[in-house]
């Protein structure tokens, strides 16, 4: 680790995502003296970088210390009254099995959506990068589905995954399984992490193909000749190169399947969770916007924010560490 | 920011059609659809009906999402006039004392009388304080009653029950004719809630949480309430009983498909039913238990009423009055009632609409007033329970969980008291 990156709860926003991909668009293939850019003034850079900080100061830094404040409060939610609880909020919480339940599923969830999409994604990008005739087609075939917006997909998903009239349901009961996504919650899980799966595949395709296809084509012709087994010339050639690509992707992937997939869950549970899993991002939405707890809503939240952080510390920590630039 | 902008054009645009020294006032509502359409149409009829007030209604979504917005913009002092709050947040709204004006206090204050009486029974109290006195001004209320499929009816040649053990004795006929004996919508409006108004059950202590919200109980472990869940059980063992989870639709779906022969809705539901039930059918009232000692009992209304928000000038808080005053008239109660089934909610309303014959055209609209307009027990009032739109979502995964055989009724049921108890105790501590 040769520099520290500045590490701070933003770092699971997009702002970091956005840097990290700056730096890894602009590294593997140009030289290295591109990215001096000299400036007339020594503010200039700091004018320009003035509306980015304008919007994370106000619409994260501002809120996320509001949260941290409220998250020691009882508050009446229309403001007129607040208990100082102390830590109460947060010993709640932790204390409650069905939380501990909830953060469980959702630590499986992640994992499981996180994997899986990356790895269709990078099967179907090093398949579509070979195919030479009507590759345009394939590919915009694979990419289209990423415009679709998460409710849609969910919404999506839920006709198919219906209890009465869903296709896929009907399917899987001629091999005798009868899902009922809704009441089981095994059968909605598994619905959930389909539909939230086949949503992010797409945008991993993207990345991974224009990866693909930043590897020079003098390297794979030295590879191939060194080496025939087609397996083997991706693990030891081609998966290195890609691991820039790969790195920031499964951060990207992380904070979609703890986040982005909020759409995806609120339109399967039909906005009842019932016995349903849901995640600890759509835990926070019940019991602050919907139950109008904002001290409760607010200790999860912080939570949330300290699970992020560490995740991210541990993704460059550990993971960054082995992964090559240049 | 985006929902400010585009109401404040909403209300430029509004305003721009009317005169210019009028008095503008909003309405936040969580109605879409034809119901959205219909409060347009009101407010186009009170804007029409005078010239001094001109008031805007503004769709901010569900039910939930209205609640949510009339919070926020009351923190930051942009509230509307008038906020549509339903009835399971209304503990949240009146005991935020300060936030709301209430409805009488507006009423009378504006020089109009209010007489508490002209009101049916079953709306008198849900709104109001321990003393009577209406904090909100009941708007669409509903009650959950049994529909019936007459095809399945004949088919299987029984009588529609009254009772649960009515029930109970044509089930096995209903099954057998090929139908499922019953479905229902919502679990915890229908069979929890309105479970103890209609066998006239304590719900909570504290006089159902009317008196006070500090040290207020749930009463969910009453052994009636867990033999009502263990029946219903045994039921979907025995074929008799299907649950298809916590949407409202996905059940409402087998009674419209003819599938199923009695169906337990709300009284607003039958507008809807009329278009799309691919069979004949009527309603009656929700059953009780006949076992269960001073059962049949009105029930409590469901759906929402209207507060008026305070720190608002003294001009528009008389507009609102007028807008109250305007909104409980025969004739608009009547147009509301037959335009989207909710029930008319004083009696010269009811007695207007029964007297234009509407009811020998539409015997199902009747049901859900009548239902309302039995005679009330102790504890058929109403209750204000704090964070209840939590509990009701902890009582939603505990069913789910019966019906799928995860735990047993008087498990699920301690599960519920305790983490109600804990939510009620913290409320407590909010109103504090």
């Amino acid at each position: 680790m040769t520099h520290a990156p500045s590490l701070s709860p933003t770092s699971a926003a997009p702002t970091t995502a956005a840097g990290f991909f700056r730096r890894f668009r602009s590294a593997p293939s140009e030289p290295h003296f591109a990215k001096r850019v000299q400036f007339s003034s020594p503010f200039l850079p700091y004018f320009f970088l003035a509306p980015q900080m304008a919007i994370i100061f106000t619409f994260f830094y501002w809120p996320s210390v509001q949260a941290i404040q409220s998250s020691f409060y009882l508050e009446d939610p229309f403001g007129f009254g607040s208990t100082f609880v102390g830590i109460s909020n947060y010993t709640d919480v932790l204390k409650s099995t069905e939380y501990l339940g909830i953060a469980r599923f959702t630590a499986v969830f992640t994992a499981v959506v996180t994997f899986f999409s990356l790895a269709i994604g990078l099967l179907l990008a090093v398949k579509a990068d070979g195919v030479i005739r009507g590759n345009a087609t394939y590919k915009t075939l694979l990419i289209w589905v990423y415009a679709i917006a998460p409710p849609v997909a969910g919404l999506m998903g839920m006709m198919l995954f219906d209890q009465h009239i869903g296709p896929l349901v009907k399917f899987v009961a001629l091999f005798g399984w009868d899902m009922k996504v809704g009441l089981n919650y095994t059968d909605t899980a598994t619905a959930m992490i389909i539909v939230s799966i086949w949503k992010q595949i797409p945008y991993n395709f993207i990345f991974f193909l224009s990866g693909l296809q930043g590897i020079p084509v003098s390297v794979r012709e030295a590879a191939l000749m060194d080496c025939r087994s087609g397996f083997r010339r991706f693990r030891t050639v081609i998966l290195p190169l890609l691991a820039p690509t790969a790195f920031f992707l499964l951060i990207i992937n992380t904070t979609y399947a703890l986040f982005d997939t909020f759409g995806v869950i609120d339109v399967m549970v039909k906005d009842k969770a019932a016995n349903n899993p849901i995640t600890l991002v759509y835990k926070v939405y019940m019991d602050g916007f919907r139950g109008n707890d904002l001290g409760g809503s607010s200790a999860q939240s912080v939570i949330l924010m300290i699970i992020v952080f560490v995740l991210t510390i541990f993704q460059f920590r550990f993971i960054e560490r082995r992964v090559h630039y240049s | 920011m985006i929902k400010n902008i585009t109401m404040t054009g909403l209300a430029l645009a509004f305003s721009a059609t009317s005169s210019f020294a009028a008095t503008d006032i909003t309405w936040w509502h969580g109605m879409a659809g034809r119901n959205g359409e219909v409060i347009n149409e009101v407010a186009q009829k009170f804007n029409a009906a005078q010239t001094a007030c001109a008031l805007t209604p503004v769709s901010k979504g569900t039910y939930e999402e209205a609640l949510a917005s009339g919070i926020a913009a009351f923190r930051s002092g942009e509230q509307p006039n008038i906020l549509q709050v339903f009835d399971a947040g209304a503990a949240t709204i009146i005991n935020a004392k300060g936030a709301v004006i209430p409805a009488e206090d507006l009423i009378t204050k504006a020089g109009y009388s209010f007489d508490r009486n002209a009101f049916i029974d079953g709306v008198r109290y849900f709104y109001a304080d321990s003393d009577g006195k209406f904090v909100g001004m009941p708007f669409n209320s509903s009650a959950p009653i049994m529909y019936i499929n007459d095809e399945a009816l004949k088919k299987a040649g029984v009588e529609a029950p009254k009772t649960w053990e009515e029930f109970e004795a044509i089930a096995p006929k209903l099954k057998e004719a090929g139908y499922i004996p019953l479905v229902q919508s919502q679990l915890t409006w229908q069979f929890t809630e309105n479970f103890f108004s209609r066998n006239n059950i304590q719900f909570a202590t504290n006089n159902n949480g009317y008196d006070s919200v500090v040290d207020t109980e749930l009463k969910v472990t009453d052994p009636n309430l867990v033999m009502m869940f263990e029946k219903l059980k045994s039921w979907a063992d025995q074929g008799y009983f299907a649950y298809y989870g916590a949407g409202w639709n996905d059940n409402q779906k087998m009674f419209e498909e003819n599938k199923a022969a009695l169906w337990i809705g709300s009284s607003g539901s039958f507008g809807g039913l009329t278009k799309t039930a691919q069979m004949p059918f009527s309603a009656d009232f929700l059953p009780y238990w006949g076992s269960i000692n001073g059962a049949g009992t009105s029930s409590f209304i469901g759906g929402a009423a209207l507060f008026a928000m305070a720190g608002k000038s003294d001009a528009e808080n008389k507009c609102v009055a007028d807008f109250f005053q305007f909104l409980t008239s025969p004739e608009i109660q009547v147009f509301y009632h037959e335009a989207t089934g909710y029930v008319a909610i004083t009696k010269a309303a009811y007695e207007m609409a029964k007297k234009e014959g509407y009811y020998e055209k539409k015997p199902a609209a009747e049901v859900g007033i009548k239902q309302l307009m039995l005679p009330a027990g102790e504890w058929s009032k109403g209750y204000r329970l704090g964070f209840y739109p939590q509990i009701r979502e902890i009582m939603e995964r505990e069913y789910g969980r019966i019906f799928a055989g995860e735990v047993s009724v008087k498990d699920a049921f301690d599960t519920i008291e305790k983490e109600g108890n804990e939510l009620l105790a913290r409320f407590a501590k909010t109103a504090g």
